[in-house]
């Protein structure tokens, strides 16, 4: 059983081990966000809602949204726009990218697989590319909040190991909480229906369980299953 | 004509019935709007209001963005059919003016230095009213705020006090604000006793100001404790059906 904290909540008095969205106030620490308190490591809430905010590093799925030279100007389901320069593009192909041909490397609409690469005070996103960074065609795309993302990957990628196994589909998940699905058609519904499903109970215990026990009788009832 | 005297306190009783330290009854759901990134159902006595909570988003106009920190939007509406006559649609200089005491009351605990150049908005609709709207808004609101997973210090809760046939007393009801003497809503952040939002209109000595406060105070407690149970309850409960099944 987790314990469910709110902002103002009183976590601790070991200030020097205050982490992520707590704050610290005459030598005790309290919650900022509503969520669940994690004290594992350091003495974290573990937000159950909120925004995407980039962070150098993370790999996101973004939407080309906008283009205007040098830049694609990509939604990366967060509160900020960021931007892909040109010249990330021509390092991945070799074809000179020039004003009015933009669209025919990415157009509007299309999905990418991007890394962030700098976040400044203004926040200004530079994205970056990697191979393989474009997709589409037979597959989907779901998006859950970025804060259940580490439920779906699970503990030391326990439980995204067990969808990709159990679903016979290639799955991959996104910082900002857009997670591409490839397979066959029914493979790819049970997928996007279990992944909805752990986003919703994202704040219980035995998840990964619970979860595999699903995965099974519905394996066994072969369509029958209620998703 | 003299409107004729209203008696609204008979024998130590208010007219509903209440005694001087009554709260109306509250009640809370928390997460009620889908589209919404936070939201809050909040009933005080005959009180109906909805908050949502949007953002943080893309602030616009783009002018009006802050380089440091978000903007917090608020805007408080009444429904038509909230009131007797039918109020008029749309802002008018009463709306205007709780939307910015409202926001202002809030301010303190958003953390809004998180999320730069970004608006937050707030929107309170009242679907019924009977006097202390502007507490009931700020207490939904703060409510949906945490639950759109805002950044926040504290939760912050509001009450109203007033005066009534010479005695001062919790929460008036619409009644009691139109024939009282005076009607005082206070915004409170229950931990550290800090007042967030302070109004006052009608006449109090020094005596009965301090007396208010004091009932306010002691009811901004009760209050912060339901928000909280409300905002906790929602995840404990959705676990327990989930083991039931």
């Amino acid at each position: 059983m987790y314990k469910v904290v709110v902002p103002g909540d009183f976590i601790s008095e070991e200030t020097n081990r205050a982490g992520e969205s707590t704050y610290v106030e005459e030598g005790k620490v309290y919650a900022t966000r509503y969520g669940i308190v994690d004290e594992r490591e350091e003495i974290k809430v573990v937000a159950l809602s909120g925004k995407y905010v980039p962070v150098k590093g993370d790999v996101v799925i973004g939407r080309i949204a906008e283009i205007s030279f040098p830049y694609w100007i990509v939604d990366i389901a967060s509160p900020y726009d960021a931007r892909l320069h040109v010249s990330e593009f021509a390092g991945a192909s070799d074809k000179k990218i020039e004003f009015g041909n933009m669209n025919s490397y990415l157009d509007l609409g299309d999905l990418i697989m991007t890394k962030v690469m700098n976040v400044n005070v203004l926040m200004r996103i530079e994205l970056g590319l990697k191979e393989d960074f474009k997709i589409g065609g037979r597959g989907r795309l779901i998006e859950i909040s970025h804060t259940k993302v580490p439920r779906v990957i699970g503990r030391s990628g326990s439980m995204i190991r067990m969808l990709k196994e159990k679903c016979k589909c290639f799955i991959f998940i996104a910082k900002n909480g857009r997670i591409w699905i490839e397979g066959r058609e029914d493979d790819m519904n049970l997928a996007s229906a279990v992944i909805l499903k752990i986003a919703s109970e994202a704040h219980t215990s035995g998840l990964t369980d619970r979860i595999a026990d699903f995965l099974d009788s519905f394996r066994k009832g072969k369509g029958k299953g209620q998703v | 004509m003299k409107e004729a005297e209203v008696e609204l306190i008979k024998e130590g009783k208010r007219l509903d019935g209440r005694g001087f330290e009554d709260l109306r009854s509250i009640k809370i759901e928390v997460g009620v709007l889908k589209r919404a990134d936070g939201s809050c159902y909040f009933e005080l006595g005959d009180n109906k209001v909805i908050a949502a909570v949007y953002g943080p988003r893309e602030m616009h106009p783009r002018h009006a963005q802050d380089a440091k920190m978000a903007v917090v939007k608020f805007r408080y509406n009444m429904a038509p059919f909230s009131v007797d006559d039918r109020k008029r649609p749309g802002p008018d200089r009463r709306s205007i003016e709780i939307s910015k005491v409202s926001r202002e009351a809030l301010d303190p605990v958003i953390m809004r230095e998180y999320y730069p150049k970004t608006a937050i908005e707030v929107y309170v609709e009242l679907l019924q009213s009977d006097a202390g709207t502007r507490t009931a808004g700020i207490n939904a609101a703060s409510v949906a705020l945490a639950d759109a997973g805002i950044p926040m210090k504290d939760l912050v809760s509001s009450v109203a006090v007033g005066k009534i046939d010479g005695e001062m007393v919790l929460d008036l009801n619409a009644m009691e604000d139109n024939h009282g003497e005076a009607d005082m809503p206070v915004a409170v952040i229950a931990r550290t006793n800090t007042i967030t939002a302070l109004q006052m209109d009608g006449r109090l000595t020094k005596e009965e100001f301090e007396r208010g406060l004091k009932l306010a105070m002691g009811a901004c407690h009760q209050i912060y404790e339901l928000q909280r149970t409300a905002l906790i309850e929602r995840y404990s409960k959705s676990e327990n059906k989930k083991e039931e099944e």
